[in-house]
């Protein structure tokens, strides 16, 4: 049973990060029509927000130490943070310590800027052209984008730790009556859990609680009579695709403490996500999030040692198997909305 | 007047004349000017570096190319010299190879294989490459290796560790610097034994490929010979990025070690995700649990960051050795570049150094010649002391590191630390072992 909770807790995180992407890609087929194949991209770019912020809170200072030596054999220079010179040796290293966490902040505006750029600067010139042509034209500035990560930060990953407070793992089985040491959990994990909770959460009240968010959901359904109102949609549109820029961007400054990012790793939750679109159904935002998580879930099940031991290769394919089962019992997936990609 | 037409006889005739008149000098220049593929004629030789200039290993990839690089300065006479001064064999005067100035072209493996033997193909084709040399990748080295037999050039694989690029994938052309699975099991396992133990259960995470395998095989028969039980072996997609899923059944396995048969970013992920679940912080069957990473690298120990300290792995080099070729090699690339060297740049720039030492004793650019000078090739100053490359297998052996995450590093290149400099005899092995066994070096072929 233990073990079987902490798939489900695995398959819930994995999913967070799944649904959270799949959202905005949604969000931007549903609203503008476009396939945004540099979504992961966004999400990549997002997770080296906290890179950057961490690098820019270590700018440092050199002294020299004559009692050490470097690797040539001359004296070492030691480098100290100048948050360190400015607020102290124990601020300075808490603030440094809490680099991911106020990385959301810095995120924010800085992806919301990147989506508006990107929907204005290129991707509003296809608008009109068939989705091949998006397909192509996204698919090729997400190489340019994770090109450009990679001048700056090179190939290899790059630790961004969580705060000390929020690392290691708590115990969650003796909470919910188990053994001890039964269910043990790590910290920021949870957090992902949560923070995905609350972004999937902010992102469907925006929609559905606000006059922007009704106005949003009217051109969703009819962009043409929305427009015939003397509604500005496109202006909302484009706001529309900031926003899910920034859902993804935080979903990768949060994702960092989990798994360092590199530079690739736009590209290794891309395919993975727009399964979990088709398999929600295109435009759906709902289905989008409930297919994240299940997806999320199954994989997690599928890589257990029973079951790759039963159906060995079950972990690679399940996805894609499942993403099959649900087309050909319900071409639109699971809340697909009639009409949407058919002509 | 008169007036000729055109017959499809006639044209049949003329095509064939015209035909065999433009093929007989090719056909003379094949068969009599070039005794070997890419003879050098002029007054210069290319050497080609084929390592991953995109992808994954890039950052590997980069450190090889500039060791490469130091090398083609030190082989023509520029720069401090390097291993030149201190490599035991005096064949190389810093006025090239052969006395001819050494040039280079450089292509890009992707870490794909196909990619790979494309750009490798493309080096000795177009830019007459007589030798490749690098690379970050078991599969890649063993598809270039097949491609260099075929065409007739020298192959010196760079970063490759799997059994089989000296064992059933050998080949007359190749030779391989870099230790391998078997070696790092074989060093490994004695240190495993003072400090863990005798008595321990171990889990394997292996990345579901050639290298993986082979690796999984080396360490568990290493660690079984110790009196390890191995609890389960578990193949990971090596597209992984997240591996949660196959940590938490770790936990309640009844095992006290994990080894994580991963590198790169799979190395740096599973590490990260086993930190997480606080399997250091555990203690199974009455023992600290422990987690050992059998091939470590600089790169991948600065990609996992803090969560390396304390884990215990192998290496084929490390630039904190003490011998007089490390410490003249990263005197040399550490003011050039402002860095102590990677393992990887350090094969890399001893298998230039090997590959113009062997041209010179055999007074020939000629592969056969080549082979046969490095065949059982002993020497010593280029690091890690006494080294012996094998003519039954073209692999080197030479003292293997057991290393540790370094508790606490003093600088950014201060990763590791050096556990034991295991003797290059406790590694050695039959050529025929049954990890290695299936396969034939065949001939040299000298190609054209």
């Amino acid at each position: 049973m233990d073990a079987i909770l902490l798939q489900i807790l695995n398959g819930l995180d994995k999913g967070s990060a799944y649904a959270l992407i799949a959202l905005g890609l949604t969000l931007i087929f549903g609203t503008l029509g476009v396939v945004n194949f540099a979504h992961g991209a966004l999400f990549m770019i997002g997770a080296f927000c906290a890179v950057t912020l961490q690098k820019l809170m270590n700018l440092s200072f050199v002294t020299i130490d004559e009692t050490q030596t470097d690797f040539l054999g001359n004296p070492l220079k030691v480098e100290t943070p100048y948050i360190e010179g400015w607020f102290g040796p124990e601020t300075g290293a808490t603030i440094i310590d809490w680099s991911v966490p106020l990385a959301v902040l810095f995120a924010i505006p800085i992806m919301l800027a990147v989506g508006y750029v990107m929907e204005r600067g290129l991707i509003k010139h296809f608008y009109k052209r068939p989705h091949a042509d998006q397909i192509l034209v996204t698919f090729g500035l997400a190489i340019v984008l994770q090109e450009i990560v990679k001048y700056f930060f090179g190939a290899n990953p790059i630790q961004t730790p969580p705060p000390d407070a929020l690392s290691g793992s708590i115990d969650l089985g003796i909470m919910v009556g188990f053994d001890a040491n039964a269910i043990i959990y790590p910290i920021w994990r949870l957090v992902y859990f949560g923070f995905a909770v609350a972004i999937i959460g902010a992102v469907f009240s925006f929609l559905q609680f606000t006059t922007f968010g009704m106005v949003v959901r009217a051109g969703m359904a009819d962009r043409e009579t929305v427009g015939l109102l003397g509604i500005n949609i496109d202006r909302r549109f484009t706001i529309m695709f900031g926003i899910a820029a920034a859902v993804a961007g935080l979903a990768g400054v949060m994702y960092g403490p989990l798994n360092p990012p590199n530079y690739h790793m736009g590209m290794d939750f891309l395919v993975l996500s727009f399964v979990v679109v088709v398999v929600g159904g295109m435009g759906s935002l709902p289905g989008a999030v409930l297919a994240g998580f299940l997806l999320g879930i199954l994989e997690s099940f599928a890589s257990t040692t029973w079951a790759t031991t039963t159906i060995p290769g079950i972990n690679q394919i399940i996805i894609y198997l499942v993403a099959i089962i649900v087309l050909l019992t319900r071409p639109r997936g699971l809340m697909g909305r009639k009409g949407v990609m058919e002509e | 007047m008169t007036t000729k037409s055109v017959t499809r006889r006639g044209v049949l005739k003329s095509g064939a004349v015209a035909g065999t008149g433009l093929a007989l000098p090719t056909i003379f220049t094949a068969s009599s000017a070039a005794a070997y593929t890419n003879e050098p004629t002029g007054g210069s030789v290319t050497l080609g570096f084929n390592v991953p200039q995109t992808g994954p290993y890039a950052e590997e990839g980069n450190d090889e190319l500039l060791a490469q690089q130091l090398a083609v300065e030190h082989l023509n006479g520029e720069g401090d010299g390097g291993c030149l001064n201190t490599f035991t064999s005096k064949a190389l005067k810093g006025n090239g190879i052969l006395g001819k100035k050494v040039e280079f072209v450089t292509g890009d493996t992707q870490t794909k294989s196909d990619a790979a033997r494309a750009s490798a193909k493309s080096m000795i084709e177009k830019d007459g490459a007589i030798m490749i040399n690098g690379g970050s990748s078991s599969g890649v080295a063993v598809a270039v290796q097949g491609l260099c037999q075929e065409a007739g050039v020298i192959f010196m694989a760079g970063l490759t560790h799997a059994n089989d690029t000296t064992g059933k994938d050998k080949k007359a052309n190749g030779f391989r610097h870099f230790f391998n699975a078997y070696m790092s099991g074989a060093a490994l396992a004695p240190v495993l034994a003072a400090e863990m133990g005798k008595e321990r259960r171990a889990y394997h995470l292996t990345a579901d490929y050639n290298w993986g395998w082979t690796q999984e095989e080396s360490i568990v028969a290493s660690t079984e010979a110790l009196g390890w039980e191995t609890v389960n072996t578990v193949k990971t997609p090596l597209a992984s990025t997240d591996f949660s899923s196959y940590i938490t059944p770790v936990l309640n396995s009844g095992a006290d070690v994990l080894v994580l048969n991963h590198y790169g970013g799979n190395m740096v992920n599973s590490l990260t995700n086993a930190i997480q679940f606080g399997l250091l912080d555990k203690v199974a069957n009455g023992k600290d649990f422990k987690i050992v990473v059998p091939l470590y690298s600089e790169l991948m120990a600065a990609g996992a960051g803090e969560n390396i300290k304390g884990v215990l792995g192998s290496m084929n080099w490390n630039w904190q050795l003490q011998d007089e070729g490390t410490k003249a090699f990263v005197k040399s690339f550490g003011e050039k570049y402002g860095k102590p060297p990677s393992n990887s740049a350090q094969t890399c720039y001893a298998q230039v150094l090997l590959y113009a030492d062997a041209c010179e004793r055999a007074g020939t650019f000629n592969p056969c010649g080549v082979v046969e000078a490095l065949e059982d090739f002993e020497f010593d100053g280029l690091g890690n002391g006494p080294t012996w490359y094998r003519g039954a297998d073209h692999q080197c052996f030479k003292d293997v590191l057991v290393v540790r995450g370094n508790e606490n590093p003093t600088n950014a290149y201060d990763t590791l630390e050096i556990v034991e400099i295991t003797p290059r005899a406790q590694v050695e092995y039959d050529p025929e072992h049954p990890m290695f066994s299936g396969g034939s070096l065949g001939e040299c072929n000298p190609g054209a």
